[in-house]
């Protein structure tokens, strides 16, 4: 490449660059994109950053520009023999680049400061549910239907839904950046947290939102996920019917055997399932997830893996703490056909 | 006079005493025993670039890992520890004690005096920093860190690897995932005790420069006439000396929890874990300050003498610079608005963030006013400044969109927060620390920089660092948290963290042309001229390099800018003309520097500081391993050098005795107060 071809390529590479760059801006196709706002409260949110962002790169563009102008116009230029005066400062200057700032900066506070006490409190008619961290998965128990469950938020679309939120261990923190910002889960105290999305189209019968955890609580904090699912009100009451029953009947062999390695191997010390183990253990003393409708959720694992997927608990039972870096369920030495009867009781409950 | 330490009081013939004061200033006992501020400052320096080196090679790793979704170059553990040790390095082993060399390098030279108020107290906070910071560096070969109680490891291992056994637990160490039960081994103990031994370092100085400050400034330098690099370490000084003890308070809880049993912060017990976030932030806030007011006092003494003016609106920058220590103790909880604290104490600690916007606009725009109507020339420690400028304005911008709290819910724990602080710790504080480095690297050498490689390192840098944390600020609102060793494709990321990885490796190859710059140029680069850069500031009226006691005959300033009104006059229209005795001022000045009227007295070399520091490398080693006889042994040593040396110090003469001992009237040369 010559000197001539690399100095037109140098310009074309950049434009490239931007270009592809702008491109990406605009894409909306994270599962996490706080941009990407789905329901009231995080619309909101959303419509502050934006009105700040605009005021701050208009900030931005007057102070870079003004610098860019300053070194251009008073660069020293060659042969320029002349000093510049040496004036050392204006009272005058000094007191309108502090007042305008603090204008600004009043402009911002009032929204801020509104919202701040808007989205603290919830309302009356609020749907309740219990949120508890656990390293490396949230337990949520919905106190009016007496449901436990994990990892996946059911909630009825087009409510407010208040979670009050605590810690079996560590802090953790409950992200659904399309339906509100964070909050912590603290050990030892209730913190609350208001999640609302926007009501369902017509014909659509539900809608999944990612969640993940955004404190640092240990080891696998990056496979500590959720997801949140909103559904029609009757979806809802369909739902909260099937979780109160007891888990189904195992029905093919295979199913049978399983049920069986339930027991034998440990399982059934950390994990209740309903009508198999409740009477011994219940949600309050357990360590793991409940499993009496497991195969109702769509994923498992802090929802990082997917149960569509055939091979995925199958490679999850294999050996947990290699997908979850120092998980509480250890690699139980479980056989190939062990691993399968497993696989297809767990599938079973629906 | 009767604050410092007594090395100019002589006459008596000290007793001998079995305690003798090292002879020699040359060569490695040299280095090890020296007192002198300049060498203690050189030392600082470079320790602080090894650790720099380190901190850029694991923020390598970590950019390596982040990649490409699912990636497994690193483990969770050691992912884990790389960012925590990236971020632990960067604050307190390389910005804290970078800022600290040149506090130490410049202080004695900018306020015209011979050395800084406690010599051998300087000394000895550099060798505790320097012996903690190998304590905890070491961690990666000694720490162990296993799965929580109950948990297990991949492949049912005890510990993870070595790498991952470096402590990983956050440089923000929040309870109770700090605690020995969430965080088994030795690594957190490394990281807590580490971290006690250098902020003890920090502490030791900040008394030692406010002293220094308030007493050995030369006759006439009034608190209004000395330079803005003074006034900001006056006021770093001051926000080390209040806020490390709270971090000394609060690490030494979390050591107390982890090795004696107490419960401060363990809720299953009935302690508090947000007590341990109060504390850490009520500490932090001010540490964020700690690592970016230095920088800005480089930049402030910069941007005029490359502009040819004198700093636009020069008091409203130090009160500024105060105001903003001071507002920087009020804003902890914005660290916190995740945290379910009431809502007033949110639109509180949220309005009061706002207001730090304030005096940090006010100094942009007077930085603004200093290079307007000016004379500017592009020299690389002027580029580094320019640059800390630009970029300091956008980490100030996204710092006001978090002061909105409701925004802030959205951003905090994502990769918005990690754009937004590294445009202020690396596009401000690192740059302004280069654009130091640049500037008086003929003061530390005697020699000149290559231009050329300090532009191209510049420019790399600069493009380097934008492309490297612009794009997280996208990142973090589309939804990538920080702290998570993996992320998945869904999360559609996939774009800006290739950028962003690409961005790293930028940086790194520019900070390697500023490493062969550096060793080139300090042993081939051209000589450099008396005064090289036409400056203001009264450090560039000594020869270059310093003499050993920096002043032949301690100047008597008249105002701010003294060598600049030493060499210029104003015309009518105020601008600066050439004295005619230009040339014959800065003649006689080389001259008169090299060559004292009479012997000067300097602080003697001494073994003990030194050894206090090794004393307590031991200690910390021993409390680690304190259930074996092993940490006994060592806590044994640790001691009796540690009080070993304080007696000898207490005891060892001020001086040895020598042939030139009866110059009485030195005292009145050298005495500068």
């Amino acid at each position: 490449v010559n000197r001539r071809t690399r100095a037109r390529l140098l310009p074309l590479l950049g434009l490239a660059f931007v270009l592809s760059s702008c491109a990406q801006v605009g894409v909306r196709d994270g599962v996490l994109d706080s941009f990407d706002a789905r329901g009231p409260i995080a619309e909101d949110l959303a419509g502050l950053f934006w009105l700040v962002f605009w005021i701050a790169t208009a900030v931005f563009v007057l102070v870079q520009g003004g610098l860019l102008y300053t070194l251009f116009r008073f660069r020293e230029k060659r042969d320029d023999p002349a000093e510049p005066k040496q004036f050392e400062g204006s009272p005058v200057l000094e007191v309108i680049w502090t007042v305008i700032p603090v204008v600004i900066l009043a402009a911002i506070a009032v929204p801020t400061v509104e919202r701040v006490f808007k989205y603290t409190e919830c309302a009356p008619d609020a749907m309740h549910v219990n949120v508890i961290g656990h390293q490396w998965w949230f337990e949520y128990y919905y106190p009016d239907h007496d449901i436990w469950t994990a990892n996946e938020l059911v909630i009825p679309a087009g409510r407010e839904v208040c979670l009050t939120m605590t810690s079996g261990d560590v802090i953790h923190n409950y992200w659904a950046p399309k339906l509100n910002g964070k909050r912590y889960l603290i050990p030892g105290e209730d913190t609350l947290l208001l999640l609302e999305s926007f009501p369902l189209a017509e014909g659509v019968a539900s809608e999944e939102f990612h969640v993940h955890c955004a404190e640092f609580c240990g080891l696998s904090h990056a496979r500590m996920r959720a997801r949140v699912i909103a559904v029609t009100d009757a979806g809802f009451a369909d739902w909260v019917v099937g979780q109160q029953t007891d888990a189904v009947e195992p029905s093919t062999d295979l199913e049978v055997e399983g049920l069986a390695l339930f027991g034998e191997k440990g399982c059934s010390a950390c994990h209740v399932i309903r009508g198999v183990n409740d009477d011994v253990v219940d949600n309050t003393v357990v360590i793991g997830p409940e499993l009496t409708h497991f195969a109702s959720r769509g994923s498992f694992a802090g929802s990082t893996l997917e149960l569509s997927d055939p091979d995925a608990l199958r490679m999850w039972l294999a050996d947990p703490p290699t997908w979850k870096p120092g998980s509480f369920m250890p690699n139980l030495g479980l056989t190939a056909d062990e691993i399968d009867a497993l696989d297809a009781y767990l599938r079973s409950l629906r | 006079m009767a604050t410092t330490e007594a090395p100019r009081t002589r006459g008596t013939t000290p007793a001998p005493t079995i305690f003798r004061r090292p002879a020699s200033t040359e060569g490695f006992w040299g280095w090890v025993t020296t007192t002198d501020h300049k060498k203690i400052g050189i030392m600082y320096g470079y320790t602080a670039f090894v650790f720099f080196i380190i901190g850029g090679i694991e923020a390598l790793l970590l950019r390596v890992q982040l990649a490409v979704p699912d990636n497994d170059f690193l483990s969770a553990a050691e992912y884990n520890a790389m960012f925590t040790m990236h971020a632990t390095t960067m604050i307190f082993l390389f910005v804290m004690p970078m800022a600290a060399a040149f506090f130490n390098y410049l202080l004695p030279l900018m306020l015209g005096a011979r050395d800084v108020a406690f010599p051998r107290m300087n000394a000895v906070s550099f060798w505790i920093f320097l012996f903690g910071s190998i304590f905890l560096t070491s961690s990666f070969f000694f720490a162990t860190s296993g799965p929580p109680v109950g948990g297990s490891l991949p492949g049912g291992a005890e510990f993870a690897s070595r790498l991952g056994s470096g402590p990983n637990g956050g440089w923000f160490g929040y309870a109770p995932n700090s605690l020995e039960r969430f965080s088994t081994g030795t690594a957190l103990d490394y990281w807590s005790i580490g971290l006690q031994v250098v902020g003890v370092s920090s502490l030791i100085s900040a008394v030692n420069f406010i002293v220094t400050i308030l007493n050995l400034r030369a006759p006439g330098m009034t608190l209004l006439r000395m330079p803005v690099f003074v006034w900001m370490t006056f006021v770093v000084a001051f926000l080390l000396l209040f806020s490390l003890p709270i971090i000394a308070v609060a690490l030494f809880m979390i050591m107390f929890d982890r090795q004696f049993g107490t419960i401060f912060f363990d809720a299953a017990a009935g302690g508090d874990p947000v007590l341990w976030q109060h504390l850490f932030w009520l500490f932090g806030h001010p540490e964020v300050y700690i690592l970016i007011l230095p920088a800005m006092g480089l930049v402030s003494e910069v941007l005029p003498t490359f502009s040819r003016k004198p700093l636009f609106g020069y008091a409203a920058v130090v009160f500024a610079g105060a105001a903003i220590g001071f507002l920087g103790f009020g804003v902890w909880a914005h660290h916190m608005f995740a945290s379910g604290i009431t809502p007033v104490a949110q639109a509180a600690f949220g309005l009061a963030t706002m207001t730090i916007a304030v005096p940090t606009g006010i100094k942009i725009f007077n930085w603004l006013g200093t290079m307007w109507g000016g004379k500017i020339r592009f020299s690389t420690p002027m580029l580094f400044a320019i640059g800390f400028v630009s970029l300091f304005v956008i980490g100030g911008l996204s710092g006001v969109t978090h002061s909105v709290v409701p925004s802030n819910w959205q951003q905090t724990d994502t990769y918005y927060i990690v754009g937004h602080f590294h445009y202020v710790l690396f596009g401000g504080a690192v740059f302004g620390l280069f654009a130091g480095l640049y500037y008086y690297f003929p003061m530390l050498t005697g020699r000149m920089f290559s231009e050329k490689l300090g532009k191209l390192h510049f420019w790399l840098m600069f493009i380097g660092m934008n492309l490297t944390f612009g794009p997280m600020h996208w990142l973090g609102m589309q939804g990538m948290p920080r702290r998570t060793w993996v992320w998945y494709a869904e999360q559609g990321l996939a774009f800006w963290n290739s950028v962003v990885t690409v961005g790293a490796f930028v940086i790194a190859a520019s900070v390697a042309v500023f490493m062969v710059n550096w060793v080139v140029s300090k042993r081939r680069g051209p000589r450099t001229p008396f005064d090289p850069w036409d400056a203001r500031t009264l450090e560039w009226m000594i020869p270059l390099p310093p003499p050993v006691y920096n002043w032949a005959k301690i100047p008597t300033v008249h105002t701010l800018d003294e060598f600049w009104h030493r060499k210029y006059d104003e015309d009518d229209d105020g601008r600066a003309v050439r004295r005619p005795d230009h040339h014959e001022v800065l003649v006689a000045l080389e001259y008169e520097g090299r060559n004292p009227e009479a012997e000067i007295e300097l602080p003697s070399p001494s073994y003990f500081p030194a050894l206090v520091g090794l004393g307590i490398m031991f200690l910390a080693y021993g409390v680690i391993y304190l259930d074996s006889g092993f940490g006994f042994a060592l806590v044994a040593i640790g001691a009796v050098a540690i009080l070993g040396s304080f007696v000898g110090w207490s005891v060892e003469p001020v001086e040895e005795p020598h042939a030139h001992h009866d110059d009485h009237e030195l005292l009145e040369s050298g005495d500068h107060v």
